[in-house]
């Protein structure tokens, strides 16, 4: 027993990641507004006590100690939950829109958290991929795995624009611009006959290289949801999201990052171009949710300028934030509680953007870090002096 | 002996006031001079003006041929040229290591390429910076040397000193401008400051070292020559003892009877 539970073990990794994977099974499948409540209160009730007890800085650190393991524990519990709902498509689609947010909130958390560049209208870039795809979609041959590159890149494309009077500006000044940005690019969309206006466009299905995502698979009597492509696909796609902002966090370019973000005259003092690494940030930020957009509106086969309102923004942040800002595994964790739980609690729906502001101020009185601080950089896993 | 850097005629005017001028002063190659003279007389904006901080409205830098007047902050330090600034500007929520590589900017490989999948070449160079780093801030403080991956924020306010210190020496910079370095300490801490500043010495023969002081026993101490600064223009210079018996020193410093 001792030797399962200390942090040279992967056991406490293990052993989470199995009850995680268990509970988010659970939760997905609850029906009733009793069961669902009865469960978000089991794992608050749960995580506290847990922690009182220390599990839960002793799973970090056998987390810490067994990367590899533990990433694939967590590949294999999406997975589980994946096969679990095999063949509804109600979860799967809520599974595979948590991923694609999850890309998104990654890009945000290299812009906000890490070069400290304020983004109020990250669900507008979404947006751009969104539009991108639709419109590629419907009026070009364009191979579709092209399009999905496209919508990043015009998500980059008009953001490299937006950064300039950013970069001019400090502080709340910075934040509004973007704010504005966000209100102009829904505005826009409404005002646009061709792009469909209020009403929105339609978007065919994606298909890479022949393989049709929007068409289920059947295996004898065993009928798979079609949503089953689109888990893997953003699956996939976190995956190496997460892979890239891990390395980049964890190398020089980190470093500058966040050098940029906490004091501005000690980086020029130092030879570090504020101004370039604060564009570098703020692009490849951009890309990302410009690339998790077009897969996300061919996915849902819809787009309308009301999914990317500035509320929309807004929440993105909060889950920055929740999460504990500059800290991927946090983000990851508070983008399927947000994104989940109205979904499930459907009486919240109404309130949601009220109990995200409550929530928001209620973490940065209680705890300013999030609810998984950022540690400091670890250059090379493992590495010991 | 050579002259490294030579002001002449230095002005710098923020609208009505002016904080240096028409400063013309020459300091040499491997030498510490002491920066003094009464609060706002111009000495910290002396140091902005030479990093690149601010804009000169008049005069030139000549350094190794080169008119730093007319740099960025950026080629300033890429040229040699480092600081501590008077209140500590360090990342406090990053680690000590960190802290360090800011100011080792200068030999690191920032390409993308190179940071995202050249991982076993990163870590070689990682590697080599940290034993560099480890050695440097060992000069100093053996137990600070071991808490390189602590947040600069958890230690006191001596070794986030020593922190800037060795930011500033990290990158083997031929002039290092110290301001301050005792502001907020104890005696004490002062005392251990400067037998900091004398083991710097004493390990980087070469180095020109230019330091702002209030304290005369650390100015005594460590200079070899003085310039006294009031006003925004030199009114004295040379060793500390003639420098403290100057009449007009002590006017600016303490008033006319």
């Amino acid at each position: 027993m001792k030797r399962l539970l200390n942090a040279q073990s992967a056991f406490p990794a293990l052993a989470s990641m199995a009850v995680l994977t268990l509970f988010a099974v659970l939760f997905l499948h609850a029906d009733s507004q009793g069961a669902v409540m009865g469960l978000t209160a089991l794992a608050i009730v749960s995580v506290l006590l847990l922690a009182r007890f220390g599990w839960n800085t002793l799973a970090a650190a056998s987390f810490a100690e067994h990367g590899r393991q533990a990433h694939a524990a967590v590949l294999l519990g999406v997975l589980i939950v994946m096969a679990a709902f095999y063949d509804n498509h109600f979860p799967l689609l809520m599974l595979a829109s948590v991923l694609l947010y999850i890309v998104v909130c990654l890009g945000l958390n290299l812009q906000f958290g890490y070069a400290g560049v304020v983004n109020f209208a990250s669900a507008a870039f979404f947006g751009i991929g969104c539009y991108t795809s639709a419109v590629l979609v419907n009026h070009t041959p364009l191979p579709h795995i092209l399009i999905v590159l496209a919508g990043g890149l015009m998500a980059a494309g008009i953001g490299s624009l937006l950064i300039l009077p950013v970069l001019r500006t400090y502080g709340h000044y910075a934040a509004l611009i973007t704010i504005a940005f966000g209100i102009l690019f829904r505005v826009f969309l409404e005002v646009n006959d061709t792009l469909g206006g209020p009403q929105g466009m339609k978007v065919p299905g994606m298909e890479i290289l022949g393989w049709k995502l929007n068409d289920g698979l059947q295996f004898g009597e065993l009928e798979i949801s079609f949503y089953v492509n689109y888990v893997l696909l953003a699956l996939g796609m976190v995956a190496i999201a997460f892979m890239l902002v891990r390395r980049l966090e964890r190398s020089w370019i980190g470093l500058n990052l966040d050098a940029v973000r906490l004091d501005e005259t000690a980086c020029a003092t130092f030879g570090i171009d504020v101004a370039r690494w604060k564009i570098a940030a703020f692009t490849l930020g951009n890309f990302l949710a410009g690339l998790a957009g077009s897969v996300y509106a061919m996915m849902t086969g819809f787009v309308a300028p009301n999914s990317f309102t500035f509320g929309d923004s807004l929440i993105l942040v909060s889950i920055v934030i929740l999460g504990g800002i500059g800290n991927p595994w946090g983000l990851t964790v508070a983008t399927a509680i947000v994104l989940i739980l109205p979904e499930k609690l459907q009486f919240i729906q109404e309130y949601r953007l009220l109990l995200y502001a409550a929530l928001v101020i209620l973490i940065l009185l209680f705890k300013p870090d999030g609810l998984m601080p950022r540690q400091v950089r670890n250059y090379l896993p493992g590495w010991k002096p | 002996m050579s002259t490294l850097l030579a002001c002449e005629d230095l002005s710098m005017r923020f609208g009505g006031l002016v904080a240096l001028n028409q400063l013309s002063l020459s300091v040499n190659e491997g030498e510490v001079l002491g920066l003094i003279g009464p609060n706002g007389s111009g000495k910290t904006t002396f140091f902005n003006v030479i990093t690149g901080i601010y804009q000169a409205s008049e005069g030139r830098v000549d350094y190794r041929r080169q008119d730093l007047t007319q740099m960025k902050a950026q080629e300033i330090y890429r040229a040699g040229v480092t600081r501590t600034f008077q209140r500590s500007r360090l990342c406090l929520p990053l680690s000590i290591f960190d802290n360090l590589m800011i100011g080792n900017h200068r030999r690191l490989d920032h390409s993308l390429w190179f940071n995202l999948f050249r991982r076993q070449e990163f870590r070689r160079q990682f590697e080599q910076h940290y034993a560099e780093a480890h050695q440097l801030v060992h000069t100093f403080s053996a137990s600070l040397a071991e808490k390189l991956f602590d947040a600069a924020g958890s230690v006191n306010m001596i070794d986030r000193r020593r922190i800037e210190i060795c930011r500033a020496l990290i990158s083997q910079p031929s002039l290092l401008l110290l301001d301050e370095p005792s502001a907020g300490m104890t005696h004490e801490e002062t005392r251990e400051l400067m037998d900091d500043i004398l083991i710097v010495r004493e390990h980087m023969p070469g180095l020109t070292i230019i330091i702002i002081e209030h304290e005369m026993n650390v100015i005594e101490r460590i200079t070899e020559r003085c310039i006294v600064l009031n006003y925004g223009q030199k009114i004295c210079e040379g060793p500390y003892a003639q420098v403290a018996a100057d009449r007009e020193v002590q006017e600016a410093y303490l008033g006319t009877q």
